[in-house]
């Protein structure tokens, strides 16, 4: 198919529809608004429904009613209306129903401000609602990842019957890059018998539920939830390893960030300094297999972030000692910058010497 | 011997975890008879609260969801607009629907989803040990108003029933009681009402049915039906405030 | 080897997100790397606006331009002290004279004055002074063909708007020729 010129934001609206999804539960919120606008104009087309709910908690729990009845569904928003959806989103992961939520995030805390921020790294991957759950987290860095991840997250989804999250930041939701809607492998999926859809007098009742007054039972289902979680801990972690070989210093830098980060590296490399990146695109699971054999020359890692230091957290659980971790961030929406993000590394090879 | 009565098929063979002359047990039988006796029992999604209630999911012999507290309209909206063929209703109480939920039952009627809210008002929340709600009389003790509810530091109790009247989407409000069989054989007309209106797609509908609370509120089951008689219904008048002929 | 990051910056309803789209939907059109990456949220709202384009013959990293602008496209008062600084030596800055009197305060790159209101009033539509400027910018840099341009107007203005593409396409070319 030939590419197209969309707004990071629409493109996650066209890309849920081509993913089958045909029902949407939204709340407006900037930076994420055309999101709900583009799936108000298309969804109809397809024979779909848009809702318009009254608060982020309502969507969310239309998501949670409508995962039950099997169907394909998702909602988006931005950080402080994501904190509002918590809550069903731990419902939906407590009864194990298939969901996509995309979070454009912006900065915080409270009300913090309209522009781009990553400052959701721990609300998005720590499991921001109550209980021992865990969300599959996409971070894609570019409108056409957007697209891919986006679709996947579907398959993902109902194949772990657990909710997916897709983190972007206002950039990526406002900026317009071009994209390909490409022909995506068939994925066999199990099937919903599970859903609850009326019994038709043919079976018993199915219950959607995420309460275990009995302990033991409870402790069970946790055991089980794990379990999954460990499958996703195995098969789904993504990266991309970027001008590793020979670097001194490897940066870690997720969505955005990780391409003003490779200017950095760029700007870098003319100067003779190497330095590597590892960019996370499930931020949960952690990737750790990237970081698993590291090049000899490597003396440090920097967690580049934009928020005051989130991700930075993992990456000192990975290095677990090996390697100093240090870090360089923006927040409240400014932006890092290739010469900010530079500085701090020749910083970095300075203290090294 | 000819059989004289029998158990709906509405209901599982569930013991119910229901305190002792509490009535939501004629509650879930009345909605459970009206789901069998319009043969939709099969076609139905309930959707189940947080409250005395919470376990329906195990009493009601169809589909059912449990939503977190209060989101029972959100969760049913969900669900229907998934399924707008099949039967959706919700079954909440008043600390669910009339406190936490209040936002919730407020837009689904804005919205005019196609669903039955069955909304039993004990005046109390039942659950959690009796505190106050929202529904609770001037004067009636709560665990959080020991010395009784005082309008001075908060406020007068809602009248749920007759603020979503004044909702547009709401074709079918009415408020009943269980106290008396008399008072049952009517509570359950106005419940098979409710869902006839969602079949014939028509809006949303309600059914507030006081209830009471004998263990919270202190007393014998017989007193409680008194008690409900003489302080509930004259402060939340019975009665049907909204059909769809009116709502045209 | 072509990496032509453009700042487009004037007031809301000058047409200068519309420039930014055409550069990136015509860097499509010829197969070039691109990012359209808007100012969003209250200042959109009458105030300034502006965008940040890339052109590129390499994937584009960060779609940010900050400090490291190639050309920037001024359109108004307040963006020329907003944006003069970002270009680096050797770039363009480009001013719409028609609005902005004062002159630019950099030596070391260079500055076309170009009266694009007067010229779009000429053409008998003033609201297409960001076509005479877009003109003027295309044959400066001959980063994309004029005719991906067009393409892309009709793209963004589809049949409704169909009528307005000879007007653009005049526009484009007077624009041009102001600094041939």
């Amino acid at each position: 198919m030939a590419k197209v010129l969309m707004k990071g934001n629409e493109a996650i609206g066209a890309a849920a529809i081509k993913a089958g999804c045909k029902h949407f539960f939204g709340y407006p919120i900037t930076p994420q608004n055309e999101v709900p606008e583009y799936m108000s104009k298309e969804l109809p087309k397809v024979g779909g429904v848009f809702v318009q709910a009254e608060s982020e908690v309502a969507a969310i729990n239309m998501v949670y009613g409508a995962a039950g009845s099997g169907v394909r569904v998702m909602t988006s928003s931005s950080s402080p209306g994501i904190a509002l959806k918590q809550e069903g989103i731990s419902y939906i992961a407590g009864a194990e129903l298939p969901a996509v939520i995309v979070n454009i995030v912006r900065g915080g805390p409270g009300l913090g401000s309209i522009q781009p921020a990553q400052s959701d790294y721990n609300q998005s991957t720590r499991g921001g609602g109550d209980g021992d759950y865990k969300l599959l987290v996409y971070a894609p860095a570019n409108v056409q990842e957007m697209v891919d991840l986006l679709q996947e997250a579907f398959d993902k989804a109902d194949y772990y019957r657990n909710p997916v999250m897709v983190v972007g930041d206002g950039m990526i939701g406002q900026m317009m890059e071009p994209v390909e809607f490409k022909e995506r492998p068939h994925v066999d999926l199990p099937a919903k018998d599970w859903a609850a859809v009326g019994t038709k007098g043919l079976r018993k009742p199915n219950v959607i539920n995420s309460l275990f007054l009995q302990p033991e039972d409870l402790e069970e289902h946790n055991i089980r939830l794990t379990a999954k979680y460990q499958k996703m801990k195995d098969n789904e972690q993504r990266y991309e390893a970027y001008n590793m070989e020979n670097a001194e210093i490897i940066c870690v830098a997720y969505g955005t960030t990780a391409r003003i980060v490779k200017n950095a590296i760029e700007t870098l490399k003319e100067e003779g300094i190497n330095v590597g990146l590892i960019r996370p695109i499930t931020l949960w699971p952690f990737p750790e297999k990237a970081f698993e054999v590291l090049p000899e020359t490597a003396k440090a890692f920097i967690s580049v972030e934009m928020s005051m230091g989130q991700m930075i957290d993992d990456v000192k659980i990975v290095s677990n000692g090996r390697l100093p971790v240090d870090f360089y961030g923006r927040s409240g929406g400014m932006i890092p910058t290739p010469e900010g993000i530079i500085g701090k590394i020749r910083e970095m090879i300075g203290g090294a010497k | 011997m000819a059989v004289v009565f029998q158990k709906t098929k509405g209901l599982t063979d569930k013991e119910t975890h229901y305190c002792p002359g509490c009535t939501h047990g004629i509650i879930h039988r009345l909605v459970a008879e009206v789901l069998e006796e319009l043969d939709i029992l099969g076609e139905t999604i309930g959707v189940a609260p947080v409250g005395c209630s919470v376990l329906a999911y195990d009493y009601f012999n169809c589909d059912m969801q449990e939503a977190a507290h209060g989101r029972a309209p959100a969760v049913a909206t969900g669900i229907k607009r998934s399924l707008p063929d099949k039967i959706v209703f919700t079954y909440q109480g008043d600390g669910d629907l009339a406190s936490i939920g209040a936002g919730e039952i407020v837009h689904v009627a804005h919205r005019a989803e196609k669903i039955t809210t069955i909304f039993v008002n004990n005046a109390i929340y039942g659950m959690t040990g009796g505190q106050m709600a929202p529904t609770t009389l001037i004067g009636q003790k709560a665990t959080t108003a020991p010395l009784g509810r005082d309008s001075s530091t908060t406020g007068f109790p809602l009248k749920i029933s007759e603020m979503l009247a004044t909702i547009q989407g709401a074709v079918f409000v009415e408020r009943v009681t269980v106290h008396n069989p008399a008072a049952i054989r009517k509570a359950k007309k106005a419940i098979k009402r409710a869902f006839e209106v969602q079949i014939a797609g028509q809006g949303f509908g309600i059914v507030e049915v006081l209830s009471t609370c004998p263990t919270n509120w202190g007393m014998t089951p017989i007193k409680a039906l008194g008690w409900l008689e003489d302080n509930m219904i004259p402060y939340y008048p019975l009665g049907n405030l909204r059909t769809p002929e009116e709502a045209k | 080897m072509i990496n032509e990051k453009i700042i487009f910056a004037g007031f809301g309803g000058q047409g200068v997100m519309l420039m930014g789209q055409l550069i990136t939907y015509a860097g499509m059109f010829e197969d070039k790397e691109v990012s359209w990456l808007p100012s969003y949220g209250p200042e959109m709202r009458g105030g300034t606006a502006n965008c940040n384009v890339i052109v590129s013959d390499q994937a584009v990293a960060s779609p940010v331009i900050s400090y490291n602008a190639t050309t920037a496209v001024i359109m108004n008062l307040p963006s020329l002290d907003k944006f003069e600084a970002e270009v680096i030596p050797g770039g363009i800055l480009m001013i719409n004279s028609s609005l902005i009197e004062k002159k630019s305060s950099r030596d070391d790159v260079r500055v076309y004055y170009l009266p694009v209101n007067e010229v779009a009033n000429e053409l008998g539509n003033a609201r297409v002074a960001n076509m005479v400027m877009l003109g003027a910018y295309l044959e400066l840099t001959k980063i994309v063909e004029p005719k991906s341009v067009i393409k892309a107007l009709a793209k963004i203005f589809g049949t409704a708007k169909e009528h307005l593409i000879p007007l653009n396409e005049e526009a484009l070319k007077r624009g041009a020729a102001l600094v041939k």
